[in-house]
Order: C-alpha cells, then structure tokens, then sequence
C-alpha cells in the first residue's frame, strides 16, 4: 500500500462532560488518524464515546456541559483545539464536513433544499458569484444522483424520501470540496435498500473526489462493506484498531471478537447466536483497568488493577488488551484465545 | 402434523385520507392490501419488509390495537374481527405483543412490580400474594431478579428493559406472542442476548412467534418461516432456509443483496436496488414492484400478480412464476442481466 499523507490526526483526545453526578469521561484518551482519501469506520455500540470523538473534531461539544479537557487534533498539522471559532468556522464546512444520522431533522423544513445548499459556499466562497454557486449546488445534487436536480432545489425536505434527504445532505457537506467529510451514522435512519444505495455513493464519491471520509456506526457489515481501516471503541475508549480485512478475519481484542460474532448473519443460520454477558459499564464506574474486564472470559488480576495501553500486535495492528502484552509472553500460552 | 394456530385471510387496513377545506376522504393508505398467511402451533414466522409495507400495522390488526378494515383472523378456531371488546380482551390472554421500543412502551411511573401484575390483575389472578410470587417467578426466567421489582423503568437498560417487556407478555401465559421489532432498538451484542432467550422461552413454554424486523440476519435466525412483505402485500412466503438459499421475488433478491454482510473478503453481487418505495396512497398499477423490478415485463403493469404456491410450500406474488411463462423464466432472467 502506498503511503499517503496523514491527514486528520487525533492525539490523546479526552473529552468530559461535568454533570451534577461529576466528571463523566466521554472520550477517554482516544488516538486515531485518517489518511488522505482513506475511509476510516469507527465502530461501537452506543455509548461507547464515536458520536463525541466526531464532534470533538467538528468542534461541536456541546459546551457547557462537554469540555475538551485534553490532548489534541491535528489537521495538516494544525492544532484544531487551539483555534478560535471564527477560525474554526472557516474549517468547519469547508475544510472539514460532517452528515449526521437523521437527514429528516437535519435538513431545516422551512427552507427550499437550494437555500441550504448554497449556504454554505455563501460563507465560504465570498468570492463566486450566486450564477456560480447556484451551478455548483445543481452540479453536486447530479454528482449525488439525484436526477431533476433543478427542480429539487427550489423543493423542500417535505418533499423529498429519507434516502433523498440523505443524497441532499452529502451534496450539501461536499459543496465546498472538503478534504474529510465526517459521516455520523449515515445510514442508521434508512431502510437496507436505501442504506445500499447510499454507502455505494459514498465509496463512489470517495474515489472520484478523494475525500478522506471518517465513518463511524454501529454496523459491522457497514463497516466490512465501505472501510479500509477500522477503529473499535468501547467506553470510550480506542481498543482495537486495523486493516478491516485484518480485524475481521483476526480480530484480537476479545470484545471485537465477541462483537463480531454476535451479528447475526444472513447467508448462515447458527443454532445459537454468540452473544457477550452483561451491559456496557455506565461511564465513569470503572476508574482503574480495563474497561471490558466485567463481560470478559480472559479477565485476570492484572485487567483489574492496571490500565492497559494499545499494545501493536503487528504492523497494522493495535489492541488495548494485556494478553498482546509481551511481557506476558510467559503465561499467553494458557490463555491464547482460540478462534472458533 | 402441526396444526395451524392462527389463520389470515384476505386482511386489509387501509387508512383514509383526509384533504381539503372541508377535510373529505380524498384517498386510502393501503397498509395492509390482501394479506393472507396462516402460523402453525410452536413455530416463528417472521415477517420482513422496510419501513411503510405494512408489517407493524398486520402485527397490531392481529391483537386488534388496529382494527382490519376487511378479512378474517381466526385464531385458535376462533374468529377475532367480530368479537366484542369485552370478548376480545379475554382472548389477548393468549396473544400477547412485544414493542419495539423498550423506552416507551413501560410507563415511567410505575414500578416494574406494578408493570408486570397488570395484566394478571385484568386476568383475574386473585391474591396479591401470588401475584407477586408470579412476578418474582417471570423475573427470574428473563434473567432478571426478584429485587428488580421494586425499581422503576428508567434504572434499567435497553436490554434489561427488553426483558421486562417479554416478561410483561409471558404474565398470561400466552399461546401467540408478536413481537415487533423487539431488538432493532438494541445493540448487536445485547440484541444477542435478547434472541438468545426469546428462543429459550419458546422451547420452555411453547410459545409460537410473529417475529417482524426489517433485519433479515436476524429474522434468518429466529425464524422457521418467512414472509416477505411489499408496500401492503405478502411478495413471498417460504420456509426460512428455501427463501436464504433460493429467493424468487425480485425484490427479495434485491432485499438479501442489499444487506451488509460483515466479512470484507466476501464477495458481494452487487445490483443495488434503484428508486425509492412508491407512496402507498397511490401504488403502482400491476405489480407493485414493477416500478424498481429488474425483471420487468409488459403483464406487470397491468395485472396484480397472483399470490401463489409454486413449489411445495413457497409462496410468491409474480408474473415471472406464472405456467404460462415458465419456460421463459430462465431466459427472461438472463437478458435482464445482460
């Protein structure tokens, strides 16, 4: 594989909210990094903290009650958390875009779908004339494969279905040539035909236009479908990230494995799904070690008392798991994890 | 030989319209068009569709929550759609319902004790005393535990939620449960777990389940057969492995390719269905399908395909499974992916 640029690089981010219960860790010294033109998935049930990393990013947290209250992202080198809004609103839209999970709300019903389109190059282009941007806006809704585009920018979101609404919000994030476009749940609203279509737009318009797209859900079929790498959060914390072939195939952390194995899949009928005992821990029970330990069948005294770090299995690979630590080279053997 | 629990036939629901200044009847949402299935004693049937074909609004006909506009449910020899209310409400002894949302169908006021002794309280099961041990005795079996019953919804989880909904269904001892989407809005691995028991407690209390999703590794799992539904019609009904291994409605063959499947090194046909689902106010003439279908051809704009059995067991509503045009099938299939 070629080695391309690192684009977006996410370092040690941990971002709180402080309630009247106290400090409650959303994201909890996360790491990732996307490459130009790369499809990032970040894969988590919910809570586990993907929704706040890609808001973190946008700068969007909700403040107060969500603070950043450390580390940093870089973007082409450039420390978001340390710029101010009117710069960050330079980026956001521009630089970097984001489509959220519910096209129906996230679309403003009271204006026509060119008002909202055009918006953003309003504010980003100073410099086009509205001739030019109005054609840009009707060029991105044929890009997005919306056919009688013209007529669909004097429409309103009433008009138009979910998977619609959703071509329109990408052609919308896309408006003004952003280097990574931040996808939230794409897909999560639609049904599995619609969901098809669009995933198949997003992998298209990744490879015509080279955004680096940054795709976080729930789905791990999404995930093996449109990502090259993958990231697998849990209570908000990074612990498995790599090739999707690799941790797909080979997946290391035992709740990525467990995670895996409990979808359901349709081209086979198991007689028993896997499933992985327990619930989510509520965020902030769990101070010390890892954070999986409750629900884990390899749990031993060290994940109690220890933090793990993401340890790298291989050259692609990291796992937040002490059994790919190499100081416990002695006993792994016992404790090796079979893949059935 | 099993014998059929419940029988459908020809159920309608169609919702009017209302427009105008005056608000007249201007036209009908035709849910539910000419629905007709039957589910034998002990089995899943699950029911697929996306959203808007009308899976939710047959599950809630079946219990009455909706009233059919046409056709008959006989359930247990019994015809349901002419009971009188009071009547009826017996009979739900036996059918009992699961939601879809775990987080709105428990009243957020009432302790889960309360919750789960309603329904035997409307039963008639006297005694607060044995009420409660019945409760306890629920508890255990989804799972959960006797002190749970002191706690009010909000303490609980998606999943534990969940449990208390299917806890609250086997109250009566039902022989039928709906259950609606149970696990769409639960994650993978507690939508597991949720599975998991609801196939235990089947085995345990023989229960027989409409199971409706629109997640077909899921309805694959749980389910001995499938109906697949389309904008207010059954498109095709078979045993679960026949319609995985060999689907004959187009649009089940497009549903099956459209889910993701998670293995990057799986190879994947690609035809991605085109369109959106037509409005069901105004469905398209013939087959309702033609519109987005692969396949098709001049008879399917102008005639309702009819809903047949074609092999032993496998139901499907079209054109291309007509005798007529039998011989044509493979070639017809053929050109359409050239």
């Amino acid at each position: 594989m070629e080695k391309r640029k690192t684009i977006l690089d996410v370092k040690d981010l941990q971002t709180s909210f402080f309630t009247d219960n106290g400090e409650i860790p959303a994201v909890d010294h996360v790491d990732f990094h996307i490459r130009e033109g790369e499809v990032l998935g970040i894969v988590g049930e919910s809570g586990c903290g993907k929704s706040v990393t890609s808001l973190s990013v946008m700068g969007l947290v909700p403040k107060p009650p969500g603070k950043i209250v450390g580390g940093e992202i870089l973007f082409e080198d450039d420390d978001l958390l340390k710029k101010s809004e009117k710069k960050m609103q330079k980026i956001r839209g521009n630089e970097i875009a984001m489509i959220f999970q519910e096209p129906m709300t996230s679309l403003n019903p009271l204006f026509t779908i060119g008002n909202q389109m055009t918006e953003s190059m309003l504010i980003h282009n100073k410099k086009w004339s509205k001739k030019q941007i109005h054609k840009k806006a009707v060029e991105m809704l044929q890009l997005v494969g919306l056919p009688r585009s013209e007529e669909i920018m004097k429409e309103y979101p009433h008009q138009l279905s979910g998977g619609m609404r959703q071509r329109v919000m990408i052609a919308m994030a896309l408006v003004c040539d952003p280097k990574v476009l931040i996808a939230d749940e794409p897909t999560t609203a639609l049904d599995v035909t619609t969901q098809a279509q669009i995933l198949k737009l997003i992998r298209q318009l990744n490879e015509k236009l080279n955004t680096a797209v940054m795709l976080i859900t729930h789905d791990l079929g999404v995930v093996a479908e449109t990502c090259e790498r993958v990231v697998v959060m849990y209570a908000g914390q990074v612990i498995e990230e790599g090739p999707v072939d690799k941790i797909f195939q080979n997946p290391e952390h035992p709740y990525t494995q467990g995670l895996i194995k409990s979808v359901p899949d349709v081209r086979k009928k198991e007689s028993r799904l896997h499933s992985i005992p327990g619930n989510v821990p509520l965020p902030g029970t769990i101070q010390q070690g890892c954070k999986f330990r409750d629900r884990c069948a390899f749990a031993f005294d060290r994940c109690f008392n220890e933090d793990p770090s993401l340890y790298q299995t291989s050259d692609s690979q990291k796992t937040r798991c002490f059994l790919y630590d190499k100081k416990e080279g002695a006993n792994l053997d016992d404790k090796t994890i079979t893949q059935s | 030989m099993t014998k059929p629990l419940l029988k459908v036939n020809n159920l309608k629901k169609h919702f009017p319209v209302h427009g105008g200044i005056l608000g007249k009847t201007v036209g009908h949402v035709k849910a539910v068009n000419d629905v007709s299935f039957q589910v034998n004693e002990g089995e899943t049937l699950g029911i697929v569709g996306e959203s808007g074909c009308g899976k939710s609004t047959t599950g809630r006909m079946l219990v009455r929550l909706l009233e059919a506009t046409d056709g008959s449910i006989e359930f247990d020899g019994k015809e349901l759609t002419t009971l009188s209310s009071g009547e009826m409400r017996k009979i739900r002894k036996d059918i009992q319902m699961v939601f879809q949302d775990p987080y709105a169908s428990l009243n957020p006021r009432h302790t889960i004790e309360k919750i789960l002794s309603e329904p035997l309280v409307v039963h008639g099961v006297k005694g607060e005393k044995e009420r409660k041990r019945q409760v306890h005795e629920f508890l255990k079996i989804v799972g959960l535990n006797a002190q749970h019953a002191k706690r009010y919804p909000h303490q609980f989880s998606g999943g534990q939620r969940q449990r208390i909904g299917i806890a609250r269904a086997l109250m009566t001892n039902p022989k039928l449960i709906i259950a609606d989407e149970p696990v769409s809005a639960l994650d993978v691995s507690i939508q597991a777990q949720v599975l998991n028991l609801m196939q235990d407690l089947q085995k345990q209390f023989n229960l027989t389940y409409i199971f409706i999703a629109h997640d077909l590794g899921v309805v694959r799992h749980i389910s001995d057969r499938i109906g697949v539904m389309y904008l207010g019609k059954m498109v095709e009904m078979s045993d679960a492995e026949k319609l995985y291994q060999e689907p004959l409605h187009p649009y089940t063959q497009a549903l099956l390719s459209a889910v993701p499947v998670p293995d990057p090194e799986f190879d994947k046909d690609e035809t991605v269905l085109e369109g959106d689902m037509p409005s069901p106010v105004d469905p398209p003439s013939g087959c309702a399908f033609h519109t987005r279908c692969p396949f098709k051809m001049d008879v399917c704009t102008k005639e309702i395909p009819e809903y047949r059995e074609v092999k032993d067991g496998h139901y499907v509503a079209c054109h291309l499974y007509n005798e007529t045009s039998n011989n044509d099938i493979t070639n017809q299939k053929e050109e359409a992916f050239t």
